[in-house]
């Protein structure tokens, strides 16, 4: 997207919020939030707070769906209609939350042995309710952990991160106004072991040897949010029971 | 049911035989892993729009039209232009498209496309603004008339072809003038995809409707002369060397195609 002239988004090479090109902004992520869920997580990252419930395998809804080889993976990305500082939004899917919701539908059926329950649906709900740049790379981490947490087994753990360009500099974690103002974002999603791309998607102007540094830096930035995965499901798992059962 | 499992393994056997031809190098319709079908294009098919091309891959066919309309810019840019880009998967065009509003394949393919023009700066959006609170809109319609496998390349091929088609209405007291032209829009660069589908071990370009029923993994690039505008990745995964060196297959396959294009609009 052409970069608007009069926004700097890198001054004495910091960012806008102070962070330097590979830094990431805070993140705190907590597995199990919701009782009726399945599984469930909650992410805040910058100024992102997106919940996550995973329901399933459950019976698969309309029945002729139904895939006798395997679960149906289904996915619901949703924008609440308070989530951005700009006019109230529309209720309901819009055309980006379809795409969005595709493509992280497409993320997880990578990793979720799905044919370990054939005939059933496993239902993902993402909700973000408050945005702040980069929500698809944030809703595919939370939902990782609500996956997780419902005991969907998987191949591996997914890590998302988006990567771009702003103010001549490649970037890592862009924010809101590195996102609307920037030159090129580029949103990944990586399985953590195995390191294959999940997710890419791209819009901006980049060169190959750019996309081939974002990537390189998008792997680093992906570490980094994988070990706070862990740490989010360990401290749900190793609480002790009581408090557990508590919630 | 009966159906769906016959189906179900009908589509196991068609991957066999696909994946198997291309352990030995061949693919089902005769192509190299790298070739493309025929392409052909025609432009000012439409003469109500102010821009139009009809775009054939093999038996592929995707019709892009132009429209101008006046429109209010977007808060946060208030002296651009507006690109409004719409994709209908018309229900003639394949037995698998259904009626109703569009679906998230057809979305997918709006966005992809719009996401490509509007990041190669094709279009100067800049040069739209009218009057305070008034721009001119470009409303570019995606129509796939026939599906016979990556429409998504060649509705971006149709709509860089309308691009060049396209001419800049006349503007008189904030309104269009229907049927007057100031002149050509111009675009800057010719922004084309190219998308590629891994079957079993192999990666090849183009895919046909029979490679598309049976891929485990697709990716979109859409490259100009000198970067990559964008990117979409479909179902499956890949390493990030498989898209580094698809990357460089889609900029060679682009400037091939782009010089097909621009021989065959000026002719």
């Amino acid at each position: 997207m052409a970069g608007l002239k009069d926004v700097k988004l890198i001054v004495d090479g910091k960012r806008l919020d102070g962070r330097t090109p590979t830094e990431l902004r805070p993140i705190k992520m907590q597995v199990g939030v919701i009782n009726e869920a399945d599984g469930s997580a909650f992410i805040e990252w910058g100024n992102n707070k997106i919940i996550c419930g995973v329901f399933g395998p459950r019976e698969c809804i309309p029945k002729h769906e139904a895939n006798p080889y395997r679960a149906l993976v289904k996915c619901r990305y949703m924008m609440s209609p308070f989530a951005s500082l700009e006019e109230h939004g529309k209720s309901g899917p819009s055309r980006r939350s379809i795409e969005l919701s595709k493509v992280i539908r497409e993320t997880f059926q990578n990793i979720i042995l799905a044919e370990e329950f054939p005939n059933t649906e496993i239902d993902i709900y993402i909700d973000v309710l408050q945005a702040d740049g980069g929500t698809r790379t944030a809703s595919i981490t939370v939902a990782a952990l609500a996956l997780a947490n419902a005991g969907i087994p998987m191949k591996d753990m997914v890590t998302a991160i988006a990567v771009g360009k702003g103010g001549d500099e490649l970037i890592v974690d862009l924010g809101k106004l590195e996102d609307n103002f920037g030159q090129s974002d580029m949103p990944l999603a990586f399985s953590a072991r195995d390191k294959k791309i999940l997710l890419v998607q791209m819009d901006g102007l980049l060169t190959r040897e750019e996309i081939e540094k974002l990537l390189d830096m998008a792997e680093k930035g992906a570490e980094k949010v994988y070990a706070m995965q862990v740490d989010a499901l360990k401290e749900y798992y190793l609480k002790d029971e009581e408090t557990k059962f508590k919630l | 049911m009966g159906d769906e499992i016959k189906e179900i393994v009908m589509s196991h056997m068609r991957k066999n035989i696909i994946a198997n031809l291309l352990d030995r190098g061949e693919r089902l319709d005769g192509r190299k892993f790298g070739e493309y079908r025929e392409i052909e294009i025609q432009k000012g098919v439409i003469k109500t729009a102010e821009g139009s091309a009809l775009a054939k891959i093999g038996d592929t066919q995707v019709l892009v039209a132009i429209k101008f309309e006046v429109a209010t810019p977007f808060p946060d840019r208030p002296t651009e232009g507006v690109l409004v880009t719409n994709s209908e998967l018309l229900p003639l065009a394949s037995p698998t498209f259904e009626t109703g509003p569009p679906d998230e394949n057809s979305i997918e393919l709006a966005r992809t496309v719009d996401r490509a023009i509007r990041s190669s700066e094709a279009i100067n959006l800049n040069s739209f603004y009218i009057e305070e609170g008034k721009v001119l809109g470009l409303f570019m319609d995606i129509y796939v008339l026939n599906h016979a496998g990556n429409y998504t390349d060649a509705a971006t091929l149709a709509a860089s072809a309308a691009l060049l088609d396209t001419r800049l209405p006349k503007i008189e007291n904030g309104a269009i003038v229907r049927g007057e032209y100031v002149g050509p829009l111009n675009p800057k660069v010719i922004p084309i995809s190219t998308t590629l589908v891994k079957i079993g071990n192999h990666w090849i370009v183009d895919p046909s409707l029979a490679e598309e029923q049976v891929y485990d993994t697709r990716i979109t690039i859409a490259t100009t002369e000198t970067h990559v505008c964008a990117m979409q990745k479909g179902k499956g995964c890949l390493t990030k060397d498989e898209l580094l060196s698809n990357i460089d297959i889609a900029f060679k396959k682009g400037s091939d195609i782009r010089e097909i294009l621009l021989s065959s609009v000026s002719s």
